[in-house]
């Protein structure tokens, strides 16, 4: 009987279906077997985050050597999330079909909630840089970790640094006003704001909580607001730009505050901040967690970063810098006792994690049943010089804070 | 009226006739030509963008840059329109609408790829002074710009006015078949109608840049804030464009104050709703 080429037989049948589930099977078997672990680093390059997701991302770009010569194998893909939570979800698959056996990001807790998502259907780890809303580890989702703290930890952080300050410098602070940007990482330091000042025993009164759009062209109006309220201390929530926006209106309306200070949120340190405002730049506070200048991985970590970006400074980047560094280590790290990227088991050596030697202050990094790094400190950080110079706790502070703040006026 | 509330409407008229010089040249584009320029936010942070390199690497002041950045962009308005737009005004709107979305994405991600997403400030010797009259703080940079918007708007509703470029270039505006059979040269008007939009894109983002600071990020919310002021005062009207960058700058500035700050846009878009229903045409258009 001739062979119809058309017909198809049972062997050819079941032989086809052989390979085509193999080749269906393909990319689970070689993310189990990869040698190098493959991290898809989502972060904001564009958009409206694209500064601080810049700053992470030059910190994603030296890590891979310094990783290496800490024994830990990784391979990263770079990836813009255009500081847009559509495309941070569209990329994130697109990482995972492509073979990333985990995801590190993504700076914007909106962009991080969308990734978060998709890692959860596709079983991929997802490990949060930078990231404060509580949503991202109180969801329940089971393939995400984050060493960052949530936006109350920042407050309550922030909060007690507060205090420290008016410890350290005597000041009387009687009244503040709380500004804050309206979007996700805002709104949870409002939330958390709202909820642990009132417990904090600091001797001041909060008299409003003022959200502003982070997009908007100036800050004027709600500095004129603020001005009308005259508080002592000026506590803010706010980005870079935003910051300079602020201090700029604030100089022009010539509002004098005892002290502009962000309880657990960056802005008011960034280069772009100092080469704005020169002279104006300094003396703002900043709360937050801090790099570790007394640890070995940040100083390798300083090290390679200033060979390789030598037009950014560390002191000015540490904190992004850090945090992606630290994410990508806490991966290379699970990966190698897991010896497999396969996601369920790669996950279980994640939670696993106790990680001793970071680059950021706090001690070993530990997840816990949530997925949250609970061991988190802040420092405070005040701009000295246009650097920001840790003042506060004493034991790693490099210099003593100065509150009040010198006047606008005259300052050289 | 309290002193803050008087403070507030005063810094929103002086915001809000930049705003209009930034939204008269959609609008003068549009009045004549029908074509609706999708990249106008994205061509007045390049003129931002302009204005600080001048000011960054010859200590240029913005005030002083101004004419000749708008010179510089009357003639790329002239030759875009020659090369790119041309072909397109008489083809279907959404075909016009995907030239110049294209044009914007082009631009925008040309900054960021040459600039970086960092703001750029110019730091003028006045930029932190203020004027203070009685218990009024009045920014010394937005004084100037608003200022400098005003004289650069009655300028060009002079040559519209009272030249024979301007008057031909309304007469096409009015009837373009009239204009062909009298014998105008449409094509060329049309170049210069052009290149005058972009001259006031190019005035108003040098202007712009002594108020906010150079960013690639800008480019789409200019965008639509140029939209919103031109259809509130009258896609086509000059007048009109002055008139709702003024009232956006004001109600914006009293809605930041009186509701909530982070809701400024949104009272922008509720007065662009309302004129929508109330006066389609806008508050100084002609109903079609």
């Amino acid at each position: 009987m001739p062979n119809d080429p058309f017909k198809f037989s049972r062997r050819s049948v079941l032989a086809g279906g052989v390979a085509g589930a193999a080749l269906l099977a393909a990319p689970g078997i070689v993310r189990a077997q990869a040698q190098t672990l493959k991290i898809a680093v989502l972060l904001p390059q564009s958009g409206y985050l694209a500064q601080a997701g810049q700053s992470c991302h030059r910190g994603a770009l030296v890590a891979p050597q310094v990783l290496a010569d800490l024994g830990y194998k990784v391979e990263l893909v770079h990836i813009d999330m255009e500081s847009n939570p559509d495309v941070a979800r569209t990329q994130t698959e697109r990482a995972i079909n492509e073979g990333a056996h985990c995801i590190v990001g993504a700076f914007d807790s909106a962009g991080t909630l969308a990734i978060a998502q998709v890692c959860e259907q596709r079983q991929v780890p997802l490990i949060v840089n930078i990231g404060a809303a509580p949503q991202l580890t109180e969801q329940g989702y089971k393939f995400l970790v984050r060493n960052f703290p949530t936006g109350g930890m920042l407050v309550k952080n922030g909060l007690h640094q507060i205090q420290a300050l008016i410890d350290a410098t005597k000041i009387a602070p009687k009244t503040a006003v709380f500004l804050h940007a309206n979007d996700n990482f805002g709104l949870a330091q409002r939330k958390g704001m709202d909820a642990l000042f009132p417990k904090s025993g600091l001797p001041f009164k909060l008299l409003e909580s003022i959200p502003y759009d982070p997009k908007a062209q100036d800050l004027s109006v709600e500095v004129t607001k603020i001005r009308g309220l005259n508080p002592d201390l000026l506590l803010v929530v706010t980005r870079a730009a935003d910051a300079i926006k602020l201090v700029r209106d604030t100089v022009r309306q010539k509002f004098q505050p005892m002290g502009i200070i962000s309880p657990g949120a960056p802005g008011l340190y960034d280069e772009e901040f100092y080469k704005a405002l020169g002279p104006l730049a300094d003396y703002h506070i900043d709360a937050l967690p801090w790099a570790n200048p007394k640890s070995k991985v940040t100083q390798a970590l300083e090290a390679a970063y200033t060979k390789a970006q030598p037009k950014f400074r560390f002191a000015v980047e540490c904190f992004n810098v850090g945090f992606t560094f630290d994410a990508l280590m806490i991966a290379g790290d699970a990966f190698k006792r897991a010896g497999t990227t396969n996601g369920p088991e790669l996950m279980k050596a994640l939670k696993a994690t106790n990680l001793v030697d970071h680059a950021m202050i706090g001690g070993p990094i530990k997840f816990d049943e949530k997925g949250q790094n609970n061991d988190i400190p802040s420092a405070s950080v005040q701009n000295r010089n246009q650097t920001p110079t840790v003042v506060l706790p004493a034991e790693v502070a490099t210099m003593t804070p100065v509150l009040p703040m010198p006047p606008w006026q005259g300052r050289k | 009226m309290t002193a803050i509330t008087l403070n507030i409407i005063v810094q929103g008229i002086l915001t809000g006739l930049v705003y209009g010089l930034m939204a008269l040249g959609l609008s003068v584009i549009f009045g004549v030509m029908r074509v609706v320029n999708f990249a106008h936010g994205e061509f007045t942070v390049v003129a931002m963008y302009a204005a600080f390199l001048l000011f960054d690497m010859l200590g240029v002041s913005p005030l002083v840059s101004l004419l000749p950045i708008a010179a510089a962009f009357f003639f790329l308005g002239y030759v875009l329109q020659r090369t790119l737009v041309e072909p397109f005004v008489s083809r279907a709107e959404h075909e016009q609408f995907i030239l110049l979305v294209g044009l914007a994405t082009v631009v925008v991600n040309g900054l960021l790829l040459i600039f970086g997403p960092d703001a750029r400030p110019i730091n003028l010797p006045y930029s932190f002074d203020s004027y203070t009259v009685g218990s009024l703080f009045i920014d010394k940079v937005r004084v100037f710009a608003a200022l400098g918007a005003f004289a650069i708007c009655i300028a060009l509703f002079l040559f519209f006015r009272y030249t024979r470029t301007g008057t031909a270039i309304r007469a096409c505006a009015d009837n373009l078949t009239g204009a062909g059979v009298v014998g105008l040269n449409v094509k060329q008007l049309y170049a210069v109608t052009f290149g005058l939009g972009f001259a006031c894109i190019g005035a108003a983002g040098t202007l712009m840049a002594t108020i906010a600071d150079a960013s690639p990020g800008l480019a789409p919310a200019y965008t639509l804030l140029a939209f919103v002021i031109v259809i509130i005062g009258g896609l086509g009207s000059m007048a009109g464009a002055l008139v709702g960058g003024v009232l956006i700058g004001i109600s914006e500035a009293l809605a930041g104050f009186y509701i909530q700050p982070s809701m400024k846009s949104m009272f922008s878009f509720a007065l662009l709703i309302l004129v929508l229903v109330l006066r389609p045409q806008g508050l100084m258009g002609r109903r079609l």
